[in-house]
Parts: C-alpha cells; structure tokens; sequence
C-alpha cells in the first residue's frame, strides 16, 4: 500500500519535473547562436538519450546480478529496464532526426554514434523477443541475462568499429573541449537529464511492481491447483 | 590437456557425421552459390565499381551461409539428448564450447575455400596476387563470426521460433566483426599489404579474443541443468 502511495507520488514528480524542464527549454534557455530554436531539441534528445543507455547499464548490471545470485527480482529489473530502455532508444533516434534534418540537412548518416544507437535498439528488441519465446521463467531469466550482458559488451565494440568506419557527428555537448555552454542551457539540460531519469525511475517500479505481482499470482494459481 | 582431447574429439565426431550424411556442408556450399548468383542479378555490377561492392557482397553471402550451418550445429545433438552427454564429459563445459566452435569454423572454411574462387570468377576479381592476405581476413573474419554464432545457436537451439530468433540476435552482434573483415577485405583486394589491413586485422583480432572468451564463459552458464 505505501509502496503504491510512493511510487505514484514518485509519478506525480516525475510529471511536474518534465513540464517543469519543458519550460525551461522553450522559454528560459535562450536560442542557439548559430542552430537558433532548433537546437532546444536537445534538451529532449540528450535526456532520453542518456536515459537509454543508463536503462541498459542496468539491464547489464542486472543480468550480472541475476547470473551470480539467482534472485528473481534482478531478473524482472533487467526486464523492465530492458523495455523502458527500448521505448527511450526509439524517442532518441525520433528526436535526433528530427533535429539532424534541418541541421544536417538529412533525417539520417551512418555515423558511429547514431548507427551504435539504432543497432542498440535492434539487440534490445532482440532481447525483448527472446523473453517473449520462452515460458519457463528460470531458463528465460538465465538466457535473458547472457543475451543482456553478451549485447553489452558488444555496444562498444560497434561503437568503435563504425567510427574507424566513418563518422561526421558532432563532438558530443558536454565534457570533453568543443564550444562552451551558456549556463542557462547547461542548467537546462542537467534540468531535463534529472527530470527524464525521475520518468524512468517511475515507469521502472511500476513495470517491477506488476512482474511481481503476476508471479505472485502465478503461484497462488500454481497452489490452488494443488489444493484442489 | 584432457580440455584439447575433448575438443578434438568433437571435431573428429563432427566431421565424421559430416562425411557420412553430408547435409551441412552440400547446403551451405549451394546456398553461398545461390546467394552470389542473387547478388548478382539484383545489382549486375559490371564495369569498374566491381571491387567497391564485391567485398560487402562476399562476406554477405558468407554470414548468410553461416547462419544456415551455424543454426543447424546444435540441432543434431538436440537428438536423443546428445547434448546431456556431451556435457557429462569430464573437464571445463567451456571445451564442449571450443569443439562445436571448432566444427563450425571448419565448416565454414571449407565453404570459403570454394566460394571465394568462384567469386572472384564471377566478379571478375583478380584473387592471385592478394591470396595470401585474402586468406588471413578470411580466417579472422570466420573465428569471429563462429565464435559468437556458435554461442547463440546454442542458446536458440532448443526454443520456439529459433529460425527467426537465431538471425535476429546474431546479426547486430556480428556488426563490428563484418565491418572490419569486410573493410580489411576491399583494403586487401584494391592492391593494399597486409600491413595496410593491419590495423584493421588487429581489431579483428581483438574482436575474435573478447567474442571468443565471452562467449567460452558464457557456454556454462547457457547449458547447466
């Protein structure tokens, strides 16, 4: 019952942060000098972008977990953050491309970053598609968690593959050299990274909570049937 | 070095059940021709872009093949639960692994050494001169593919949809490896050394060790009971 209350006010947050970001992103931070209104795609496109990889950093965390110590619980975490991470991979390449074709002047470019992101995509949907084939949870969880770990382990390997390959994108907005951001953009985008991983954090209790209460309910169906 | 008996015992086994039906490898063979002849009918690429696309379309052609053999490695011994037997062999479950990785690369070897003549002859592609280099591409590109198809036909063999599943979790997995093996190949065809491919060769290289150990530690977990 007080989880349910937390998870829904976690909701209710998460909500108020994403408008809140929203704001911030259209009438705070001000136009890029040289992109102009366009560039305030970002502040939806690096968000769900971080909160994509973040979600399968925890699929493979998990898997591991699930692997070394059998507990069923890291099992359905990796599920749901497997799904959640998919649906945030799919918003990403949307919002990128929407962005890169004013910019680069095309919807898409086979460079390193966008190519790894899109075949992340693809080996999660694998993923996805394998749980859905097996019935046996054990087995599933124990497949599952190796398709989770072999496909992160192989992001980098593609990554740096398709760069040698060819790239032409951007060096990426925060870190590393390149222009300096206005800090009401900076703030911004923190903002907004916060508020998208606030969303994640809500839809990931929620998508656990419902795993847990339908192998409980698998259970009760198991030992009623022998009752009876 | 009982580990280097168990493999070699598999080969062998392997081999053998090869010889006698012959079903993998007279497949896979007519498969690859098929595929080349496809390739070339739906881009007829006569003229001089021949070496721009011949290398993609080869290596196509070859995971395609391996798809079809790979997918079909862990079928047999699905039979009567061979599998179960295999594994009771004593030692490392890791060098039931190493064996059918073994057969496999064998298997698609032997495939290339027919192909890839047959593709230089009908993409007119001078394959003499850069044979020696060819043929180093070629063994890396296949330890890499095989090492991370063997694991996953391994972990598809005994589910629903496996003929679906199989190439749909391969085939982003493979990305990094046909990328190199294919780039090494057209730098190996338009008159570069092995040295020029090198750097590509080396990651390949370091592509087949991580593929290869991941999947060694991977195996044991895939097949407890």
């Amino acid at each position: 019952m007080i989880g349910r209350v937390l998870a829904n006010g976690l909701g209710v947050i998460a909500l108020l942060a994403v408008l809140a970001g929203l704001y911030l992103a259209f009438f705070y931070a001000p136009p890029d000098a040289l992109m102009g209104d366009v560039q305030r795609i970002m502040y939806i496109h690096v968000p769900t972008a971080w909160v994509a990889f973040f979600a399968f950093f925890v699929v493979f965390v998990a898997s591991l977990l699930y692997l070394g110590k059998r507990w069923p619980e890291a099992d359905r975490l990796a599920s749901a953050s497997a799904e959640i991470g998919v649906l945030f991979t799919a918003l990403t390449l949307i919002a990128g491309s929407i962005w890169g074709k004013p910019t680069w002047g095309t919807w898409w470019t086979w460079d390193a970053r966008l190519t790894t992101t899109a075949l992340l995509l693809v080996i999660y949907v694998g993923y996805l598609m394998l749980r859905s084939f097996v019935d046996e949870s054990e087995r599933r969880a124990r497949l599952a968690a190796l398709v989770g770990i072999v496909g992160f382990i192989d992001v980098p390997l593609i990554y740096v593959s398709v760069l040698w390959f060819r790239t032409l994108h951007q060096p990426p907005s925060l870190g590393t050299g390149g222009s300096k951001m206005h800090e009401a953009m900076l703030f911004t985008l923190l903002f907004n990274v916060g508020a998208y991983t606030l969303v994640y954090l809500f839809l990931l209790v929620k998508r656990v909570r419902l795993e847990s209460l339908r192998a409980i309910s698998e259970m009760l169906a198991v030992e009623k049937v022998r009752h009876d | 070095m009982a580990g280097l008996r168990t493999i070699y015992l598999l080969l062998a086994k392997d081999l053998l059940t090869e010889l006698r039906n012959r079903e993998t490898f007279t497949v896979m063979l007519f498969f690859a021709v098929v595929v080349l002849f496809l390739f070339h009918f739906s881009l007829h690429p006569e003229g001089g872009d021949t070496k721009l696309v011949a290398p993609g379309l080869l290596w196509l052609a070859v995971m395609f093949t391996g798809v079809l053999g790979l997918g079909r490695s862990f079928q047999a011994e699905r039979e009567n639960d061979c599998l179960e037997q295999l594994l009771l062999l004593p030692g490392d479950r890791g060098n039931v692994y190493l064996g059918k990785l073994a057969g496999n690369t064998v298997f698609m070897l032997a495939v290339e050494l027919l192909i890839i003549p047959l593709f230089g002859l009908f993409f007119a592609l001078d394959l003499w001169g850069p044979l020696l280099p060819l043929l180093a591409v070629a063994l890396l590109g296949t330890v890499g593919l095989a090492a991370i198809g063997t694991l996953f036909s391994a972990l598809t063999a005994n589910l629903r949809a496996r003929e679906v599943l199989f190439p749909l979790l391969l085939f982003p997995l493979v990305v990094p490896v046909m990328i190199a093996t294919v780039t090494a190949t057209s730098t190996v065809l338009n008159g570069g050394t092995l040295a020029e491919a090198g750097s590509w060769l080396k990651l390949l290289g370091a592509f087949d060790t991580i593929f290869l150990v991941v999947a060694y530690l991977g195996f044991e977990l895939l097949v407890e009971q």
